[in-house]
């Protein structure tokens, strides 16, 4: 056995950390596109979990659930792009912050 | 070895690209990176043996995904830089700096303990100590794309359903977001809707079915 070798816990990690980047970005960026990027990293940090988990365990289920999250992935962009078209098209300028006058 | 480099040269694209979404200035450099950290995700799935997820992975995201991002960004020319300064929300800088540092050590903890846990790369003894029940052979197991349907199928099949009714819902609500006019300027926002939302909603429901 060489001495270096991938284990889950290496994608355990690279996963956290995908979710950890994504997770302060969608914090600290107010721009809505790029908070829904972030949101992207997150769920694919949690995706390359599952199925670093799938491998280990053996279990193809884990490749189920990413498709699952896939689908989820995609019908969530659509809406929230939905709402940015809408929100963008009324204030070009507008941030996440200028959203609270949607308060009643 | 080969899996150490392949590991090394794909992690590091996934965290370049995720940082270069984090701090882009500019909407269309950030979907760019995004692309990059795509790509290494799905360079990480084939190095797991998940072929058909990673095929979906490049053909839903960098296909669709990233597409669309692309195109709202066109479509309403904010493609220019923003500034990076945080906002006058301290509470939300907090949280942030909470967030990141809580999640580090929380990862330095997950590195510690994962280390203790799965000890042994492809080993399955956790199936023999009865943590895992699983009918498949000691070192592989069936990823091709017949064993994802099977359980999706079978196992997985009323969340199938459901997911089918979750796009009709998503596209519907879309359309209706995209044509409706907002605000007082409602006559020039409609031209502009009835120019633009048949194309986009047009797009979105074939894009989110791929």
């Amino acid at each position: 056995m060489s001495g270096l070798e991938v284990t889950t816990g290496w994608y355990l990690t690279l996963g956290a950390m995908l979710f950890l980047i994504g997770g302060t970005g969608l914090l600290v960026r107010r721009n809505p596109l790029i908070m829904l990027m972030c949101v992207e990293l997150m769920l694919n940090g949690v995706n390359l979990s599952f199925i670093a988990f799938a491998d280990r365990f053996g279990d193809v289920h884990g490749h189920t659930v990413v498709l699952f999250v896939l689908v989820v992935a995609a019908a969530e962009v659509v809406v929230g792009l939905g709402l940015v078209v809408a929100v963008l098209r009324a204030s070009p300028r507008a941030t996440a912050d200028d959203l609270s006058a949607l308060k009643g | 070895m080969v899996e150490v480099v392949v590991f090394a040269v794909a992690g590091a694209a996934c965290l370049v690209g995720a940082v270069g979404v984090v701090l882009s200035r500019n909407p269309v450099h950030a979907a760019l990176m995004l692309v990059m950290t795509l790509f290494g995700v799905a360079v990480l799935f084939v190095a797991l043996q998940a072929h058909f997820i990673a095929a979906v992975q490049v053909i839903v995201y960098a296909g669709a995904i990233v597409v669309l991002f692309l195109f709202v960004i066109m479509l309403l020319g904010v493609d220019r830089a923003a500034e990076l300064s945080l906002g006058a929300l301290p509470a939300q800088r907090w949280t942030a700096a909470a967030f990141g540092l809580g999640g580090a050590a929380v990862l330095v903890w997950l590195v510690a303990a994962v280390d203790r846990i799965f000890k042994g790369a492809h080993s399955y003894e956790l199936e023999s100590a009865g943590v895992v029940e699983t009918d498949a052979v000691a070192t592989s197991y069936a990823t091709d794309v017949s064993a994802i349907a099977r359980s999706l199928f079978s196992d997985y099949v009323y969340a199938f359903e459901l997911t089918s009714l979750l796009l009709i819902v998503a596209v519907i609500g879309t359309v209706i977001l995209a044509r409706r006019s907002y605000g007082a300027d409602g006559g020039r926002a409609g031209q502009h809707g009835d120019e633009s939302a048949p194309a986009e909603s047009g797009a979105t429901p074939q894009e989110a079915r791929q």
